[in-house]
């Protein structure tokens, strides 16, 4: 085989090389720049259209309010509450959890309850038997609003204003 | 009571799934792959090699199946982190099947073949790891189980019977027909370890503690089990002679300390320990007086030794990568192996001197991407553990590669480690698909949109009851 094939099989190959590391290189820059940005309004889900929102806003109006405490509603620890401005809250078993629950159902660091931005979160801690709202068991920090049922183990908890 | 509306002005950031622009990636590593194959092929032998349509199957199989399986398993996981991958074990393959095509006669071996088969098992723990991990939040409740096999695997190469020294360093078990490095094992695992302990005591360790001569030192209770995981396993590989693998979790451990409590102190502190450690060792221990001598004046230990030691690894490393230049001799024209260990530890300069510095640049670009991926994954995690196995991982792929391409190209002492994915080495090559595999879990996580939560009216309509029913139990 010739000098000349071999060196064009050469450059040929480095070209595909760096073809490969230049093609990585966009795929990075669109993942950057590429991202949808959405509002946290109903959890990602696409903004309603603004009219439609502020009629749905000013409907809502009495009923809005930002909470101030979260509160035990059902368990053995019912009636307890602990202001939010100690958040990040952490609920558990253990002597060092804000809120300490007496279930045998949770974890010693169960889940937690913290802020960001206006919304509030609660996000489960790796607990044994999970953290709900609902019926649906979390496995991401979920948005949480004035009354949501959050269930760790027998204990249900809520924020309340 | 109900109907809290967010504040419309936060921005989320939706991460797209970006499954069709890894899958466009993998196709270009293939062609990286198969086209350094064929391109061996035609420097060594002047043709396309016969077996190439079944070599090039069984690595499309492969990597078909991972994409399969992030696409299933991992489906919002980083696009870029498993063709980066995919494309330098490929390229591995191939020049190490063209440093077996280069051996006499006599000394024939098929080490490419048993790669291939290495990756393959690598490729399978991948999937699996995926599978039996479906967050990676489940792998800190084994942060004890984690530190305690760490040592374990150090542990198990000193042992009588199914431990096996081999050029100088006792880090090799017997598994019957082959032999492994429970070491590479024990990085994943003290990633584990370190990042699970780290993330409940950060607080602790950078909060807590008395205030000593202008510096905060953390309480010892906190710092201890640290310490103890960290000189356990640090005495184990001075006393194997595995210097790599001891800088390496040495890195480790003070790039997770520094992460974890923000401290710069960290830095400086471990950085005086590092010196401290490397005069005592150079005045302690004879082969790394070796290491320090021949990386300081490599020419007086080649062509012939001096004092009995010799260079010349090092040297030919450094000829190769000179006479490559900067697009290299190309495949087949070069003697890569003149080099000893060249499948392995030198799998650089060998690149170097075939394909030259436009290669190498790629390359270490890509393990850049790697780690950036990596770092860019611990930045996107929400929660404290991801991120720090999220780092601790792509610092043990960035330490890893600094110190083998520092230690060829004569930047730092030669330490012996393998090359990520690019080098012969079964146990390296598996534990490593292993680390992506971990990688793509806590990117994933990360990148997932968040579940939506319970709609306000649907809320309303169910607390409405509730609330009801608890005003007329305490009206009666």
């Amino acid at each position: 085989m010739s000098e000349l094939t071999l060196f064009l099989i050469r450059v040929a190959y480095l070209a595909i090389l760096w073809i490969f590391v230049l093609a990585a290189l966009s795929v990075i820059r669109s993942d950057m720049f590429g991202a949808r940005v959405t509002n946290a309004s109903a959890g990602g889900q696409p903004a309603a259209p603004p009219a439609r929102g502020k009629a749905a806003a000013a409907a809502r109006a009495p009923r809005r309010g930002v909470p101030t405490h979260v509160a035990v509603t059902t368990g053995s620890n019912a009636g307890v509450t602990v202001p939010l401005s100690q958040a990040p809250i952490v609920i558990g078993r253990g002597s060092d959890a804000a809120i300490i629950l007496d279930d045998d159902y949770a974890s010693t660091r169960h889940a937690r309850i913290a802020v960001s931005g206006d919304q509030w979160f609660v996000e489960d801690l790796g607990s044994t038997n999970g953290t709900y709202i609902g019926s649906v068991r979390i496995n991401q920090p979920t948005a949480i609003s004035l009354g949501t049922q959050v269930r760790i183990g027998k204990t249900i908890l809520e924020l309340r204003k | 009571m109900s109907g809290f509306t967010p504040a419309s002005s936060m921005p989320v950031f939706v991460h797209r799934s970006r499954r069709g622009a890894e899958l466009v990636l993998l196709i270009l590593a293939l062609a990286v792959g198969i086209g350094a194959y064929a391109a061996v092929g035609l420097g060594v032998k002047e043709e396309i090699p016969v077996d190439i349509v079944g070599y090039g199957t069984w690595l499309v199989a492969l990597l078909v199946a991972a994409h399969i399986g992030v696409r299933l398993l991992a489906p919002y996981a980083d696009p870029v982190l498993l063709p980066l991958v995919a494309m330098l074990n490929g390229f591995g393959l191939a020049v190490i099947h063209r440093l077996d095509l280069s051996r006499p006669a006599a000394e024939k071996a098929d080490f490419a073949g048993q790669q291939l088969t290495w990756m393959t098992i690598g490729v399978a723990l991948f999937l699996i790891t995926l599978f039996v991990v479906p967050d990676h939040r489940m792998l800190q409740r084994f942060t004890y189980t984690a530190g305690l096999g760490a040592v374990v695997m150090l542990i198990l190469p000193m042992l009588p019977i199914i431990g096996k020294e081999i050029n100088g360093a006792r880090i090799w078990i017997n598994l019957g027909p082959v032999s492994f490095q429970p070491g590479e094992v024990a990085k994943v695992l003290l990633v584990i370890c370190f990042a699970g302990y780290l993330a409940v005591h950060r607080d602790a360790l950078a909060l807590a503690g008395r205030r000593f001569a202008g510096i905060d030192l953390p309480r010892g209770r906190d710092l201890g089990p640290l310490l103890m995981m960290w000189a356990i396993s640090l005495a184990i590989l001075v006393l194997q002679r595995d210097l790599g693998s001891s800088l390496l979790f040495y890195g480790l451990f003070v790039v997770t300390l520094y992460v974890a409590t923000e401290r710069k102190g960290w830095i400086v502190v471990g950085g005086v320990l590092f010196a401290g450690g490397v005069f005592a060792a150079i005045s302690l221990f004879s082969h790394v007086r070796v290491r320090v001598l021949t990386w300081l004046n490599p020419f007086d230990y080649y062509p012939e030794p001096l004092n009995g030691t010799s260079s010349e690894q090092l040297v030919q490393g450094l000829f190769g990568m000179a006479w490559g230049g900067m697009i290299g001799r190309g495949f087949g024209s070069g003697q890569p192996w003149r080099i000893p260990y060249a499948n392995s530890d030198f799998i650089v300069p060998a690149i170097g001197e075939e394909l030259g510095l436009t290669a190498l640049l790629a390359l270490l670009l890509c393990y850049g991407l790697i780690v950036e991926r990596g770092l860019r994954t611990a930045i996107v995690a929400r929660d404290d553990f991801g991120k720090l196995l999220a780092v601790g991982l792509a610092t043990s792929v960035a330490l890893q590669t600094f110190v083998v391409v520092g230690g060829v190209t004569g930047l730092i002492p030669l330490t012996g480690l393998t090359t990520p994915f690019l080098s012969y080495g079964g146990s390296s090559l598996v534990a490593n698909w292993v680390i992506v595999a971990l990688l793509l879990r806590v990117s994933d996580q990360s990148r997932r949109p968040l579940p939506t939560a319970p709609s306000d009216e649907d809320l309303a309509a169910e607390e409405t009851q509730i609330v009801k029913l608890d005003k007329g139990a305490l009206n009666k």
